[in-house]
């Protein structure tokens, strides 16, 4: 699932609000019926990658992931392993010792997308985290994401002000606009048949 | 935003930063109050005491209007000249700030005392020879240490000025008068009262300038005064007035400062330099690179000298010299220790109640001295005060170094919270954790740094001491004040470059010690 819209129209803003960052001014958040807008972040059932500082500079990859299954990094034999099937899942298989710094762009939200698969979350939160990359490496990650996500089973939930990646990985939107968010709909309808606010955002 | 800043409540607390402001407090006013007490209120101001006071004012005025007159040239030629060696003489005029006063009164009795260069000079050329104690030798001190600051201060305002406004005065094909006109008077304009006032605050609570250099009924400043009341007097009545007076004074000094001032000269990226079309005169090279020696001489013969002097001295320092030396390492690294117990749960719990960190900030404007009378009072009806003089140091040296580490650590850690303050929320770290795995790992170049001026400042420090300490005990500083007193120069200037590279390395090892392994 896609959120578009233009900047400022709030997109991020209700991702924060889902993701228990900040209080919404009224209404609730509810999850399978329970109403969770008072839990703190961490008990939410939703992992989120923000748009940039998703991993701590001074661990290594492996550390980074590992946060994921325990915040105090007391980790066990098992835990370790489970970091390093996570880390062979996306594609770093032997570079779980490097630090941030000595790491790609892409290879980055790689250990960030490897801590959302240890952390075992029903709900995933994209904050336009590949904003910063080339077309390509985007379209690479969000091929992995939709992957990952297919074998998880969970519900993914993605920011962008592209229309072409909510095309490319999420069957339905939602459009934010003018401080409103219209209820979710067919990704492929709505591009088809855009109404006046996203027409407007468009440019067509 | 302001959701960012809850997130490091789950940080570290309110608790321990409270309990730490606290104390501080406690410890700044405390002593205060009880100078009052036992001096039943204290009486009317004597002609002594209104004396002391003209002084300091008047040195101060004086130290400041030199200081910053003669670093507007000095700023200006380190803005508009490219040259070798430029960043280093930036550095060094850092340095002032953590070199012991007492080193730099022995360097500058070497050139300009009785029997130094200059006066040597002097006389072989049949001139009348200069004197150097009195005010002027207590102005030509300040001016030592605040020329450099006052320095820092006035570049970074020719720094603020964007160097597309330099492009467009060169197009427009403006000599360095008109572009002094449009460009620089109007930044100087707004700089120079803040240096003014940083400098004139800084210089009212001289105590060991004075104390070396002063001294006498027409060269007494306030804090010297409390010092003479209570050591040769035991007049607490009269120590309490002294402190009333330096305690406002200071007060009302440091809240100017504070409003007037743009920014304390600590600023990174001095060392940004353009090129300036209008100032590639002859002339005017030629008045920079003149400008520059000068300053630079001045700062660098009495440090030389010092180096000179002492080396040779230094093999066969006589043993208490160096028992004074390993007196002043201890005392540091308590200090140093106390500094960083008291500013790191301070400086986490001013995010999110910045009163705190205003707490901390009282320890500019206390008064070494006055916090020194109050604690022998307290002490003295429970124990011999002479038995703590060590520990009643180190607490002093560690509320004084509090305002510089607070103000080098806050920034940091707000960037910690608002980079990674959400993170470490979705991951549910508990406050332990996140102080463990977070701040302290992020924190550590700003801990070395601060760890190293609390160090730096503590082992030079002359002050409290000479108050509290009886004849067997000493630190380094105190140990050179009575090898001068007892005419031993050439000891005194060994023991003073024992106490310079005590100092320098302290600090260096400390700072180098944050930023090894540090990752970005």
């Amino acid at each position: 699932m896609a959120l578009i819209g233009p900047s400022g129209a709030g997109k991020s803003t209700l991702l924060n609000v889902i993701a228990g960052f900040f209080p919404p001014v009224s209404g609730r958040v509810l999850w399978d019926g329970q109403d969770i807008t008072n839990l703190p972040p961490a008990q939410r059932k939703c992992g989120i990658l923000f748009q940039d500082n998703n991993l701590f500079p001074h661990f290594t990859a492996k550390r980074n992931v590992g946060l994921g299954i325990r915040p105090d990094l007391r980790l066990s034999a098992e835990d370790h392993q489970e970091v390093a099937r996570a880390l062979d899942r996306v594609g770093l298989t032997g570079l779980g010792g490097r630090k941030p710094a000595q790491l790609s762009g892409g290879q980055q939200v790689r250990v960030a997308l490897a801590r959302v698969l240890v952390q075992r979350k029903p709900l995933v939160l994209l904050d336009e985290p590949f904003a910063a990359l080339g077309p390509a490496l985007k379209a690479e990650m969000l091929d992995l994401v939709q992957a990952l996500m297919t074998e998880t089973g969970a519900t993914l939930l993605m920011v962008s002000h592209d229309p072409l990646d909510a095309q490319r990985i999420a069957p339905e939107t939602i459009l934010v606009a003018d401080g409103r968010a219209s209820a979710p709909c067919d990704t492929k309808t709505l591009l088809a048949t855009p109404p006046e606010a996203l027409r407007r955002y468009l440019g067509t | 935003m302001a959701a960012r800043a809850v997130a490091i409540n789950r940080a570290g607390g309110g608790g321990p930063g409270l309990i730490a402001a606290a104390f501080v407090a406690a410890v700044i006013l405390g002593p205060v109050a009880a100078v009052l007490w036992r001096a039943g209120g204290g009486g009317w101001p004597g002609p002594a005491d209104w004396a002391a006071l003209r002084f300091t004012l008047t040195q101060a005025t004086l130290s400041a209007l030199i200081s910053v007159a003669l670093a507007i040239p000095a700023a200006r030629a380190l803005a508009r000249r490219r040259f070798a060696g430029r960043r280093i003489l930036i550095t060094a005029l850092g340095a002032p700030f953590i070199l012991p006063v007492i080193v730099a009164v022995l360097g500058l009795l070497a050139v300009f005392g009785r029997s130094g260069a200059l006066n040597t000079v002097l006389y072989a050329a049949g001139l009348p020879t200069m004197q150097i104690y009195g005010l002027h030798g207590v102005v030509l001190a300040h001016v030592f240490f605040n020329l450099p600051l006052a320095t820092r201060i006035i570049l970074q305002g020719w720094q603020s000025i964007p160097a597309e406004r330099f492009r467009l005065t060169a197009s427009l094909g403006m000599n360095a008068g008109q572009v002094m006109r449009h460009l620089e008077w109007p930044m100087l304009r707004a700089v120079i009262p803040g240096a003014l006032m940083v400098i004139f605050a800084i210089c009212l609570s001289s105590f060991a300038v004075a104390l070396t250099l002063g001294g006498g009924p027409s060269a007494t400043t306030v804090e010297l005064a409390i010092y003479q009341a209570f050591r040769f007097d035991f007049d607490l009545g009269r120590a309490a007035v002294l402190a009333c007076i330096q305690l406002s004074i200071v007060t009302v000094a440091a809240i100017l400062a504070l409003r007037v001032a743009q920014s304390g000269g600590f600023g990174a990226g001095l060392d940004r330099s353009l090129r300036r079309f209008d100032a590639e005169t002859p002339a005017l090279r030629l008045l920079d690179a003149g400008v520059l020696l000068l300053v630079a001489l001045f700062l660098l013969t009495p440090m030389a000298a010092i180096v000179m002097r002492g080396g040779a001295a230094l093999l066969d320092l006589p043993g208490a010299v160096w028992r004074a030396a390993g007196i002043s390492l201890a005392v540091a690294g308590a200090s140093m220790a106390l500094t960083l117990a008291l500013a790191l749960p301070m400086a986490l719990a001013a995010l999110k109640r910045p009163m705190i960190e205003a707490v901390g900030l009282l320890g500019i404007a206390a008064s070494p001295l006055v916090i020194g009378v109050g604690l022998f009072v307290l002490i003295n009806p429970w124990t011999n005060p002479m038995l703590l003089a060590l520990p009643v140091t180190a607490l002093v040296n560690a509320v004084m170094a509090l305002p510089f580490a607070l103000r080098v650590m806050t920034p940091q850690l707000i960037d910690i919270n608002s980079e990674f303050g959400n993170l470490c929320d979705s991951l549910g770290m508990s406050p332990r954790d996140r102080l463990r795995l977070v701040v302290l790992p992020r924190l550590r170049r700003q801990l070395g740094f601060a760890a190293g001026l609390a160090a730096a400042l503590s082992i030079g420090d002359l002050g409290v001491i000479a108050l509290f300490a009886d004849p067997e005990i000493a630190t380094l500083p105190l140990q050179i004040l009575r090898l001068m007193g007892a005419y031993r120069m050439a000891d005194a200037a060994g023991a003073g470059l024992l106490l310079l590279v005590l100092s320098l390395s302290v600090f260096w090892l400390l700072d180098q010690g944050g930023r090894a392994d540090s990752d970005a």
